[in-house]
């Protein structure tokens, strides 16, 4: 049977409404056991503007948003203006004729306009154009109308019975009326048996967050991170989480401080501007060795840059972040799975190395969205709190003379819980002893100050060895190796299958764990890869010279984007063909779509 | 002893106490290492006062928690035997709130200086007291800058010659009490270490008080401020009491803070009781205990639930 693969696209102005009937069909593909891929084109703007919802369902996962469109929905003349190209042959275009203008079309593109002041004349409002034309679109595809019909009873129960009745039968009327004026897609939409999850990668974050046992969350509103405070405000009190929203993000990472310094695990999100205001407080924590989760969702940058828009800018300044030298852990999720995963996984290696662990993660993968077997995110996961001295309680024996930063072979030092009776002990974020006191002023002493430093920089040694090596992914014997970090995986190994197709042999080594970095796995596998291209979403290759400083290796080719939108497959694809035919080195995609 | 601070010491009481708790004396309080400041800095005044007050008020070394910024005064938390925090420059608030919400058995005193707080630290300041977390600030306020040796603080007068203002400032400085309290902060007192038991009163009445407790206290700087010296407050300073002020008069105690020169004020300016502390207001902490004593982990029937809101 031939696969699956249906791209629908619904465009129109923030406040339009694009959202409820994007969340209806991915409902419906779901509950079928569809795999989706979702992504929201849009904009800094609450009402106007131009928002653009892609939604890409198949019985087999769904790697990105994709190229090509096979339904699109435009609200209004923008958007049938800006997507029409998008078309590929055999699709098909609904819209309200009372208002919207067709363009010129490619051949086999089936235009199916509809008037609402024919099929609803008596009913006001702009959303019932998305009613009806959500109704003509499950006509087309093939899905029955009494899921509709629930869906909306459900919807507008709240409002009575006379709304329900109304709007069931604006949808019974374009369901109808697509029956008998458009041709249906030739395709029919399976039902699995098995039904999905579907989630934002913020969603599965903040969900990570509470699997790891997260008690304090904080944050100050910054978009694309924001996702991950709603969903941590609205479950706070079910899951006995403290969530604040506060003044700055410099208040945010140092209320975080406090709280995991007596014994809470703590958690925060911010985008590329709130992380630069946490820098210095990050290297406090290191320096107080305090273990916490900082997530940096990027966005286009610099300074308030684009901000709903995607980039992987973030690179330098995450593992550059604050003054000095100190431990730290970085991960860059791949997928929106991996979200949820990391999220205990770094918690239990900041506990036992007591240092900030950060998560990489971008609009990309943060606000886009993905189906996911429920399996997948599972909340038994393993929690070790490392070496903690009055954990929920505990009154151990009365050390009077606790030395909070003991010099030991792994550079772990057992910490005590304010509150413990008999371990009292100052942290600082001056250099200081073993046992706490300040070598900074009076007692400043350049062989204490190496041996306490170098204890706590031991501890990126004992990290490596528990993180997993990448691994490369498609076949041993390439052409050319394809190189990303974090969120592009999914384009890239989509670029990969269209690669196979036209006869080139690709592979794909995504980096997750990017501090500490295995450099070793990542020299065995490049040195044997004819040909390495890096694929980021940054304008300086941000990652093509961290791989530089760390192993020696130049790519022999760099494919970047940096216009705020994400790789779609063919941007890849047109890239790798340009580089191996020699023309350049250097690949710069143009985004084909104003959104 | 100031008969409004007595009430409050009934108020919050020290029930829950256990009566085999060994008594802790100012000698146990005593640090690891001995202060590092200046002979005759206020300084010294302020930690023989917090020390005395932790002593008289029977809390334990493991209760307390010291909390400061960086400065000269926020050296303090390495000079006493309770758990501290050495935090960054201006944090101390910031760093205090998340360890107090998350664990509110902890007594923590935030201790700092003029510059740290209502300068670099002034938007954590300011949040603070609108959101009365329960914590007792204690600022050493010399009305210069320290250890950068000697620049212009947020508090230096109009006027004031300094190495960052040679030709004397022109800026009106913080006057931190007034807008305490209009900021909404529940206990807003002035000490003065010279008034060494006047000031342990006003700590203990601040560590009682359940609620955002400012205690701006004038602590010299022997160094860099040969204005506002021991002797220029010794002369000008009056309690509070003794001019017949009543700290539940909002427009009483906002006139008085406002007083600056033959007469200052110490003492204490203002005080709610009826408002209640943010952690109070949180639901979360309504049963279960401290956050940070909590056991980790989401059971099967939430976990359920959160994943089938998704489908």
């Amino acid at each position: 049977m031939k696969r699956l693969d249906l791209a629908i696209g619904i465009g129109g102005a923030a406040g339009q409404g694009i959202a409820t009937p994007g969340d209806v069909l991915a409902r419906i593909f779901v509950r079928r056991g569809l795999h989706l891929n979702a992504y929201n084109a849009y904009q800094s703007i609450i009402r106007g503007g131009h928002i653009f919802l892609t939604l890409r369902t198949s019985d087999q996962p769904v790697l990105s948003h994709g190229d090509k469109l096979d339904v699109l929905m435009p609200l209004n003349q923008d958007t049938m203006d800006r997507h029409l190209k998008l078309m590929r042959a055999g699709s098909a275009v609904l819209f309200n004729s009372d208002t919207i203008t067709p363009g010129a079309v490619a051949d086999g593109v089936q235009l199916c306009p509809f008037s609402v002041k024919l099929l609803a004349p008596t009913i006001r409002g702009d959303l019932v154009q998305n009613t009806i034309a959500l109704a003509a679109v499950l006509r087309l595809i093939k899905v029955e109308f009494e899921i509709l019909a629930e869906i909306l009873t459900l919807q507008f129960k709240r409002k009575g019975e006379a709304a329900v009745a109304e709007n069931v039968g604006v949808a019974r009327a374009g369901y109808d009326y697509a029956a008998t004026h458009f041709t249906a897609l030739p395709l029919s939409l399976p039902d699995t048996g098995k039904r999905l999850a579907f989630l934002e990668g913020n969603q599965a974050l903040a969900m990570g967050g509470a699997a790891a046992g997260v008690r304090f969350y904080c944050a100050y509103p910054m978009s694309p991170s924001s996702g991950v405070l709603h969903w941590m405000a609205r479950h706070a009190r079910q899951l006995g989480i403290m969530v604040r929203q506060v003044e700055d993000e410099i208040g945010v990472i140092n209320m975080v401080i406090g709280a995991a310094h007596v014994g809470c695990r703590a958690m925060c999100a911010t985008s590329g501007g709130g992380f630069a205001l946490m820098s210095e407080a990050l290297g406090s924590a290191a320096m107080m060795e305090i273990p916490l989760v900082c997530i940096n969702v990027q966005r286009a940058g610099p300074a308030t840059g684009v901000p709903t828009k995607t980039e992987q800018g973030d690179l330098w300044q995450v593992m550059g972040a604050g003054q000095g030298d100190y431990p730290r852990i970085i991960v860059a999720p791949t997928t929106i799975a991996d979200c949820f995963k990391l999220v205990p996984q770094l918690f239990n290696l900041v506990d036992k190395f007591q240092c900030p662990g950060i998560i990489l993660s971008d609009l990309l993968l943060s606000e886009g969205r993905s189906s996911i077997d429920p399996a997948e995110l599972d909340f038994s996961v393993p929690i070790d709190r490392g070496d903690v001295v009055g954990l929920n309680g505990d009154s151990p024996p009365v050390n009077g003379g606790f030395k909070r930063y003991l010099i030991t072979e792994s550079g772990i030092s057992p910490r005590a819980l304010p509150g413990t009776p008999g371990h009292a002990h100052v942290v600082a974020t001056d250099e200081h002893d073993e046992d706490g006191v300040l070598i900074s002023d009076e007692f400043t002493d350049p062989h204490k100050r190496q041996a306490i430093h170098e204890k706590r920089m031991r501890k990126m040694e004992g990290i490596l060895p528990l993180l997993a090596p990448p691994e490369v992914h498609g076949p041993a014997d390439a052409r050319v190796t394809l190189v990303g970090w974090g969120s592009t995986e999914g384009v890239i190994r989509e670029a990969i299958q269209q690669l196979a197709d036209a006869g080139i042999a690709a592979n794909n080594l995504q980096i997750k764990w990017l501090v500490p970095l295995h450099v070793d796995a990542i020299v065995s596998i490049l040195s044997k890869s004819p040909k390495v291209i890096i694929v980021e979403n940054n304008y300086s290759g941000q990652f093509a010279r961290y791989l530089r400083s760390e192993t020696g290796i130049v790519a022999d080719g760099h494919i970047q984007k940096y216009d705020g939108e994400p790789f779609m497959p063919h941007h890849i694809v047109e890239g790798v063909r340009t580089i191996l035919a020699g023309s350049t080195k250097h690949h710069v995609p143009v985004h084909e779509i104003q959104v | 002893m100031d008969t409004m601070l007595e009430a409050g010491a009934t108020a919050r009481g020290q029930a829950g106490l256990k009566p085999e708790r060994a008594k802790v004396t100012v000698k146990d309080l005593k640090g690891r290492v001995d202060p590092d400041w200046c002979p005759g800095c206020g300084d010294f005044g302020v930690l023989a006062a917090l020390k005395q007050a932790i002593a008289e008020l029977g809390l334990q070394p493991h209760e307390v928690m010291i909390i400061s910024g960086i400065g000269c005064s926020s050296n303090l938390p390495g000079y006493v035997n309770t758990y501290g925090m050495h935090t960054l420059h201006g944090r101390a608030l910031a760093v205090a709130t998340g360890a107090q919400l998350a664990n509110h058995d902890l007594k923590i005193v935030v201790t700092g200086g003029d510059g740290d707080g209502y300068g670099i630290g002034g938007n954590h300041f300011l949040h603070s007291m609108r959101r009365n977390v329960d914590l007792t600030y204690v600022v050493m306020n010399n009305q210069v800058y320290g250890l950068t040796t000697g620049q212009l603080s947020p508090t230096s007068v109009k006027g004031m010659n300094t190495k960052s203002t040679p030709f004397g400032s022109v800026e009106n400085p913080i006057n931190p009490i007034p807008l305490a309290i209009a900021a909404g902060a529940t206990y807003v007192a002035r000490g003065f270490t010279g008034q060494q038991k006047h000031l342990v009163e006003l700590i203990k009445g601040g560590v009682q008080h359940r609620g955002f407790a400012l205690i701006d206290t004038f602590s010299p700087c022997v160094t860099y401020n040969h204005d506002n010296t021991h002797e220029f407050f010794k002369q000008r300073t009056r309690k509070l009491d003794e001019l017949g002020h009543d700290p539940t008069d909002f427009h009483g105690a906002m006139e008085n803070a406002r007083l600056w020169g033959d007469v200052i004020p110490i003492g204490l300016f203002w005080r709610r009781e009826d408002l209640p502390a943010l952690d109070q207001l949180e639901p979360v902490l309504g049963e279960g205990g401290p956050l940070a004593r909590r056991r980790v982990g989401v059971g099967p029937e939430i976990a359920r639930a959160l994943v089938e809101e998704l489908m």
